[in-house]
C-alpha cells in the first residue's frame, strides 16, 4: 500500500517528529505522534521512525507517553536493540512520584516482548508488586506474568508464586483478580493455581466487591474447588445465591455453572436452578442486543437437550421478530422444534407455517424442514402443512417440503400413504439437485402408490442428456430399476433407454459405472436384483439414533457458559480437533439409496457410527492400538470391572458386523467366537488420546437374553467411561437396529 | 481472555488495533473480514473459528467491534464486554462512526489500555476510565444552523426549547477538562419495546413489553437522584394484582440502585457518576391485556391476469393526544411484483416496491391517535393463485408514551456539596418502539 506508508510520508513525519519547534510545543508533538499511529493502525510499516518514537516518548505528556508505548511494543520484538534504548525511560519513569507514570511505565515495560527482558523487568517488578498505590500493583501483578509467559519454559519461581499467593489477601479487588489470572499462567504446568478451602472462602468473601467482570471470573475459578462436606457444599451455594440474581447476564451464566457443577451429585439443586435461570436467559434471549440474544439461544437449546419441556410454556418467546437478522431467526427455529409439546403444538406449527413464505429462501427452507422434524412425533398435523405447501408451486419451497417427506417416510412409514397422494405435480416445479434427487427416490421406493410415478420418471428419462447434476442421474437410475421390479411392464422400455444412455453416452464414469452395475445386476435374475435392492423401506430407529434425547445435566455442565454450545457438538468438535477441513459426516438416511442392499448394510451402519462419533465430545479414541492378546489378558486380569450394563439384543450375531461397526469408532477387536456358538463372547480395546485403556467383554449367553458389557479401564475417569459406554452403546445399537 | 481487540469499518478498514498477548499474527483482521464476509445470508454469526482463533464480534453504527479469543471464555462475557466498550466508546466520543472513532483513535487507544490489560478486562466504570485517561474527545459534528433552534428568539422560552431534541444525549458525557461548567443534564428515558404477533381474525396471538429506565447524566460529580414511578407496580408473584395493577413479571436492577424504598413507595434512588447506567430493565407479565396502539384491516381481491388489490385499513388505536411516528408497513408479496398502483390518503405518505418486487412498503411519517388511514395498492402479479401473502409487519415509534403505563411520576436530584449553583436540568422522555408489530392476514 504505498499511499499509506510511502517513503515521503515518512520523511515528512522524520522531520516532524525531530523537529525542535515541534518538540517544544507539547500539541503539535502529539499530533505528529498521533499520525505514526494512525499509520500503523492501518498496516503501514513505520519501523524506520523507532528511534525518533523513543525519544518522543521521553516527553512528559501522559497521552503521548501512552501512544509511544503502543507503538515501542508492536515493534520491539523485530529490533530489540533499538528497543533497550526505550528500556532506560521507562525504568526512569518507574520511580516517578505519579502511580499513574509508574503503572505506566511498568506497563510498558513489561509489554515489550523480547528475549532478555528479564533482568531490567525485574526489579521495578517486585517494586511494584509492593507499591503503595493499587493501580501500580495492579499492573505488577499481570506483569509477572506476563514476563513468565516471555520466558517459555522456564521454571517456576516459587519465591514469585508466594508473593502473588499472599496478595490474594489484598485490599483491591482487582489485585486479587489479577492474582488469579497471573498465578494460573504461571501454574499452567502444574494444573493452574489451587484453590483449597480458606482461598475459596476468601474469594467468597470478596465476592461483593468485584465487578462484574471480576464476579464472572472468580466463580470461573471457584469451579474447581470440591467441597469436603455437603454442609459446606450447601453454604456456598446458598452464599452464591445472589448472584443468580445478578443484573449482568455473564454472572449468572457463570453462576449457574458454578451450581451445576458444585451440585452434580443433587439433581434436585440443578434442577431447581435451571428452572431459577430461567428468567435471565428468557430476558437475555430478548435482549436488544443481537449477539447477547443468540448467545442466550445457544444456551437454552443445551439446557433443552436435557430437559426437552423447560422452556415449553415460554414458546411464544422464541417466535421471530421481523427485523432479526438470520441466524437468530435460524436458532429460535431450532429452539422450536425442541421444545414443541401437545399444548403448544398448534401455535408452533401456525408460527413456523408463517416462515414458510417468508422473502428470504434459506429462511422458508429451514422452516419447511424445522416442521419436517416436528413431523416425526406430529406425523399428521405436519404433513398436512407440508401438503398445503405445495400448492404453492414455489420452487424452493416444493423443493424443501419433497426434501422433509423424504427424510419423514424413512422414519415415520405411516405417513406415506399421503405423501405419495401429494407428490404429483411436483416434478415440474423443482429445478434444484436435493430436490430432484429426492422426488426421484420417492418414486423409486414408494412408486406403487403413485398412479403415474412411470410416467414421471420417464419424462426425467427423456430428459437426461440435458440433466446437469450426476447425483439425479444415479439417483434416477437407481429408482428406475426399483419401480422395475415393482412395475415392470411400465418401466421396461424407459430403463432400457437410460442404461444405454448411462453406459454409451454419458461422460460421467461414476454414472456410468452405476450403470453398467445395475446392467449386470439386471442379468444375473430378478430374484437376485430383488434380494440386493429391496431393502426394508423406513427404519424408525434411525430416529432414536438421531436425537439421543435427555442426556443428563452432568455431560454438559462443564462445557456450559464456554463456547461449545455456541458452535453446537458437531462443530465443536471439529474445531476442537483443529482439523477445520475436515468434512462433516451428517448422514442424511436417503442421499445415497443407491448401495442401500443388504450387502451394503455394514457400510450404511458405520456411517451412522461416525457420525455419532463427534458427538461423544471429550472423549477421542486413538485408532490402531496395538495391544497383543497376552497383553490384554494380562491387563484384563489385573483390573477390576469399572462398568456393566445389558444391551438389547435379539438372534444371533455377526461378528464381522460388529467388529466393523466398532472398527468405525477405534474400538479394536482382540478375540472372539464364530457366529452361532453360544455362549458368544468378544473382547475389544481402545484407547482414548491420554492413554487410559477401556477393555471390553461382549457376552451373549442364549438369544434373546441380551447381550452383557463388561468394561474395564486402566485409569479412573468416570467422565471418559460415559463417553466410552456411549460410543459402545451406539456402535452395537447400530447393528443392532439394521439387523431388526 | 482477549487475545486481540479491532474496530474494523463496515468495508474491513482497520480503525483500531491491538495485540494484547503478542500471539497470532497481525493480519487477524484481513482474516476476520473475510470470514465475516464470505458467510452466507446477510449476517454473520457472532463467534466464528478460523484455524484455531476464535472470533467474537458485535456490530454497532457499521462498524465490526471485534476480539480473538480461546475457546474457554465465557460467550456471555465476550459479549456483554463488547457491548460495554460500544457504551463507552459513545460516552467518550459522542457517537460511534468510522469518522469518530478514527478521530478519536489516541483517545480510544488509551481507553483500550486501561480497560484491558494482557487480555484480562480491568474495568470499565466510567468515572474510573476518566481518572485513568488524559486524551479529550473531538466531536465529529460540524457547526449547523439547525441547531440553532433550540436557542430562546430574543431569550423567549419557545415551545422548542422545553422539548429535548433526540440528538442531544449524543456527545462526549464528561465536558472538557478546564471546563467546570459544560451543560449540566440528566436524561432519565423510560424505552419499551414491542413485540406482537396479532391473528388473521385480529386477535392478539403474543404481546410481549419489555422496558428500560436508562439514564445518562452530563453532571460531573456524584449527586443523588430519586425516582417515583407508577405505584400501582407490582413485581412477580406479589398478590396485589388487582384491577388496575400494573404487574411485572421480571424485573432486574442495576446494582448501584438502592430500593430501600422501592417496596413501599416505588421510589429508586442512585448516585450516578457521569455516563449511562440502565437502571431497572422490566418485562411486562404476559397474561395483562395492553392496549394495541395499530389494528389492520386487510382485504384481498384477486383480479384475472395476476392483479392483485389490496385494500389496507389502518387504524391508529392511541390516545387522541398522542401519535406515532416513523410508521412503516412492510408486506410480502407472493410473487415478484412488476408494478404497482397506489391510492393513499394524504401526500406525505408514501408506498414502493422493494427487494426485487418481493414485498410492498408503506411509510406514514406521522399518524395522529385514532385516525384511519386507508390505502388501495394495484399490484401486477405473474398469473398465478395468490397464496402467501403476507404477514404484515409495522414499525414505528410512539413518543411520550409507554405501552404498559409505566411512568415517572417525578424526578428530584440533589446537587453535591461544592457544585456551582442551580439545580442541573432535568430530562425526562418516554418512548415506545416496535420490535416486531406482525400482522397475519
Amino acid at each position: 500500500m504505498p499511499y499509506l506508508g510511502g517513503e515521503e510520508a515518512l520523511r515528512d513525519l522524520r522531520r516532524a517528529l525531530s523537529n525542535p519547534h515541534v518538540q517544544a510545543e507539547p500539541l503539535r508533538y502529539r499530533a505528529a505522534v498521533l499520525r505514526v499511529i494512525r499509520l500503523m493502525t492501518q498496516g503501514a510499516d513505520v519501523s524506520g521512525l523507532f528511534a525518533e518514537m523513543v525519544k518522543a516518548g521521553a516527553a512528559a505528556d501522559v497521552v503521548q507517553k501512552k501512544l509511544v508505548q503502543l507503538y515501542v511494543c508492536a515493534h520491539a520484538p523485530r529490533m530489540p536493540r533499538l528497543a533497550l534504548l526505550a528500556v532506560n525511560t521507562l525504568r526512569r519513569d518507574c520511580a516517578d512520584p505519579s502511580p499513574a507514570v509508574r503503572g505506566l511505565a511498568l506497563r510498558g515495560l513489561c509489554d515489550l516482548r523480547m528475549p532478555g527482558m528479564q533482568e531490567y523487568v525485574q526489579q521495578p517488578l517486585l517494586s511494584g508488586l509492593r507499591d503503595r498505590a493499587s493501580y501500580v500493583r495492579r499492573i505488577a501483578v499481570l506483569g509477572c506474568a506476563k514476563v513468565h509467559r516471555l520466558q517459555g519454559d522456564a521454571e517456576v519461581d516459587g519465591a514469585l508464586v508466594n508473593e502473588l499467593y499472599s496478595l490474594l489477601r489484598d485490599q483491591d479487588p482487582i489485585v486479587v483478580v489479577n492474582c488469579l489470572r497471573a498465578l494460573e499462567e504461571i501454574l499452567k504446568k502444574e494444573g493452574g493455581v489451587v484453590i483449597n478451602k480458606p482461598i475459596a472462602h476468601h474469594l467468597l468473601n470478596r465476592m461483593a466487591d468485584l465487578d462484574q467482570w471480576g464476579q464472572s471470573e472468580v466463580l470461573a475459578f471457584l469451579l474447581r474447588y470440591r467441597p469436603r462436606s455437603e454442609e459446606e457444599l450447601f453454604n456456598i451455594l446458598s452464599l452464591l445465591d445472589g448472584y443468580l440474581k445478578s443484573s449482568s447476564p455473564s454472572v449468572v451464566m457463570a453462576a449457574t455453572k458454578l451450581f451445576l457443577v458444585l451440585a452434580r451429585e443433587y439433581p434436585h439443586v440443578q434442577a431447581d436452578v435451571l428452572v431459577r435461570v430461567k428468567g435471565p436467559l428468557l430476558a437475555a434471549c430478548t435482549s436488544e442486543s443481537r449477539e447477547l440474544c443468540f448467545t442466550a439461544l445457544c444456551h437454552v437449546r443445551q439446557i433443552l437437550s436435557s430437559l426437552p419441556g423447560h422452556f415449553s410454556s415460554h414458546y411464544k418467546k422464541f417466535f421471530c421478530s421481523y427485523s432479526e437478522p438470520h441466524y437468530i431467526k435460524c436458532q429460535k427455529m431450532e429452539v422450536l422444534c425442541e421444545l414443541v409439546n401437545d399444548e403448544n403444538v398448534q401455535q408452533v406449527l401456525e408460527e413456523l407455517k408463517g416462515y414458510c413464505t417468508d422473502i428470504s429462501v434459506e429462511l422458508a427452507q429451514g422452516a419447511i424442514s424445522a416442521i419436517g422434524s416436528i413431523a416425526r412425533t406430529y406425523t399428521e398435523q405436519c404433513v398436512g402443512i407440508l401438503t398445503e405447501l405445495l400448492g404453492l408451486q414455489q420452487e424452493h419451497i416444493t423443493s424443501a417440503v419433497v426434501q422433509a417427506f423424504r427424510d419423514l417416510v424413512w422414519l415415520c412409514p405411516q405417513c406415506t400413504d399421503a405423501v405419495c397422494q401429494a407428490l404429483p405435480g411436483c416434478e415440474d416445479i423443482i429445478q434444484d439437485s436435493e430436490g430432484k434427487q429426492a422426488l426421484i427416490w420417492l418414486l423409486g421406493a414408494h412408486g406403487e402408490k403413485v398412479p403415474n410415478a412411470p410416467y414421471v420418471l420417464e419424462d426425467f428419462v427423456e430428459n437426461v442428456k440435458t440433466e446437469v447434476f450426476p447425483a439425479v442421474k444415479m439417483e434416477l437410475l437407481t429408482a428406475l430399476v426399483r419401480l422395475f421390479l415393482s412395475r415392470p411392464a411400465e418401466c421396461q422400455d424407459m430403463l432400457g433407454r437410460l442404461l444405454y444412455h448411462c453406459i454409451e453416452e454419458e461422460k460421467d464414469m461414476s454414472v456410468r459405472d452405476r450403470g453398467l452395475f445395475y446392467y449386470r445386476l439386471l442379468q444375473s435374475g430378478v430374484d437376485e436384483v430383488k434380494r440386493v435392492l429391496c431393502s426394508p423401506k423406513s427404519d424408525p430407529s434411525l430416529g432414536l439414533l438421531e436425537d439421543q434425547t435427555e442426556q443428563p445435566v452432568n455431560t454438559w455442565a462443564s462445557e456450559f457458559n464456554t463456547l461449545a454450545p455456541i458452535y453446537g457438538k458437531a462443530r465443536w468438535a471439529l474445531v476442537t480437533a483443529h482439523q477445520p477441513g475436515e468434512p462433516c459426516y451428517a448422514f442424511s438416511p436417503c442421499t445415497d439409496s443407491g448401495n442401500r442392499g443388504t450387502g451394503s448394510l455394514i457400510s450404511e451402519g458405520s456411517k451412522e457410527v461416525l457420525k455419532v462419533h463427534p458427538d461423544t465430545g471429550s472423549l477421542t479414541l486413538i485408532p490402531d492400538v496395538v495391544l497383543t492378546a497376552e497383553q490384554f489378558e494380562k491387563t484384563w486380569l489385573s483390573l477390576d470391572i469399572s462398568c456393566q450394563q445389558s444391551l438389547p439384543w435379539v438372534g444371533t450375531v455377526h461378528p464381522d458386523t460388529i467388529q466393523t461397526a466398532l472398527h468405525v469408532v477405534h474400538i479394536q477387536t482382540i478375540a472372539m467366537s464364530k457366529a452361532g456358538v453360544q455362549p458368544w463372547k468378544a473382547y475389544f480395546t481402545a484407547q482414548d488420546d491420554s492413554g487410559c485403556l477401556f477393555l471390553t467383554e461382549l457376552l451373549l449367553e442364549a438369544e434373546d437374553s441380551g447381550m452383557q458389557v463388561a468394561v474395564k479401564q486402566s485409569e479412573a475417569k468416570p467422565e471418559a467411561l460415559q463417553a466410552f459406554m456411549s460410543v459402545f452403546r451406539t456402535a452395537v445399537g447400530a447393528v443392532a437396529g439394521l439387523r431388526s | 481472555m482477549i487475545s486481540q481487540l479491532f474496530i474494523l469499518s463496515s468495508k474491513g478498514d482497520r480503525l483500531v488495533y491491538r495485540n494484547f498477548r503478542g500471539d497470532g499474527g497481525d493480519d487477524v483482521t484481513d482474516a476476520f473480514y473475510r470470514a465475516v464476509t464470505s458467510l452466507p445470508g446477510d449476517q454473520a454469526p457472532v463467534f466464528m473459528a478460523r484455524e484455531g482463533q476464535h472470533f467474537v464480534h458485535v456490530r454497532h453504527g457499521g462498524l465490526y467491534v471485534g476480539a480473538t479469543t480461546t475457546a474457554d471464555t465465557s460467550p456471555f462475557v465476550l459479549v456483554e464486554f463488547l457491548n460495554r466498550l460500544v457504551t463507552l466508546l459513545r460516552e467518550h466520543c459522542g457517537t460511534l462512526s468510522e469518522k469518530s472513532v478514527s478521530v478519536n483513535v489516541a483517545l480510544v487507544q488509551e481507553l483500550l489500555g486501561e480497560m484491558v490489560d494482557f487480555g484480562y478486562v480491568q474495568t470499565t466504570a466510567t468515572e474510573v476510565l476518566r481518572s485513568a485517561t488524559h486524551g479529550e474527545p473531538e466531536t465529529t459534528k460540524a457547526f449547523s444552523l439547525l441547531d440553532l433552534r433550540s436557542v430562546g428568539l430574543f431569550g423567549a422560552e419557545t415551545q422548542q426549547s422545553r422539548v429535548a431534541p433526540g440528538s442531544v444525549t449524543n456527545r462526549p458525557v464528561l465536558p472538557p477538562r478546564g471546563e467546570q461548567g459544560g451543560r449540566r443534564e440528566v436524561f432519565v428515558d423510560v424505552v419499551e419495546r414491542l413485540t406482537v404477533v396479532i391473528a388473521a381474525n385480529g386477535t392478539p396471538l403474543k404481546v410481549d413489553v419489555q422496558g428500560e429506565i436508562r439514564l445518562k447524566s452530563f453532571v460531573p460529580g456524584a449527586c443523588e437522584l430519586r425516582m417515583g414511578l407508577t405505584e400501582e407496580l407490582s413485581v412477580g408473584t406479589e398478590e396485589q394484582c388487582g384491577y388496575g395493577r400494573l404487574p411485572l413479571a421480571a424485573v432486574a436492577f442495576h446494582s448501584s440502585v438502592d430500593l430501600e424504598e422501592f417496596e413501599q413507595e416505588r421510589v429508586l434512588r442512585v448516585t450516578p457518576g457521569p455516563g449511562e447506567v440502565t437502571l431497572m430493565r422490566y418485562q411486562l407479565a404476559e397474561d395483562v391485556a395492553v392496549p394495541l396502539p395499530f389494528r389492520l384491516l386487510p382485504s384481498v381481491e384477486w383480479e384475472p391476469a395476476g392483479r392483485l388489490r389490496i385494500h389496507l385499513k389502518l387504524r391508529c388505536d392511541l390516545p387522541p393526544k398522542n401519535h406515532a411516528i416513523n410508521v412503516v408497513l412492510q408486506l410480502p408479496l407472493p410473487r415478484e411484483a412488476s408494478s404497482l398502483a397506489q391510492e393513499l390518503s394524504s401526500p406525505e405518505q408514501t408506498a414502493e416496491l422493494q427487494g426485487g418486487g418481493r414485498s410492498l412498503r408503506w411509510a406514514i411519517p406521522r399518524c395522529q391517535g385514532g385516525a384511519q388511514l386507508g390505502a388501495v395498492f394495484r399490484v401486477q402479479l405473474p398469473p398465478t393463485p395468490p397464496l402467501g401473502l403476507g404477514p404484515a409487519a409495522l414499525t414505528f415509534e410512539l413518543p411520550a408514551l409507554t405501552v404498559s403505563g409505566l411512568r415517572l411520576r417525578w424526578l428530584r436530584l440533589s446537587a453535591p456539596p461544592g457544585a456551582p449553583p442551580g439545580p442541573p436540568q432535568r430530562w425526562v422522555r418516554h418512548l415506545t418502539h416496535s420490535d416486531s408489530y406482525v400482522v397475519r392476514l
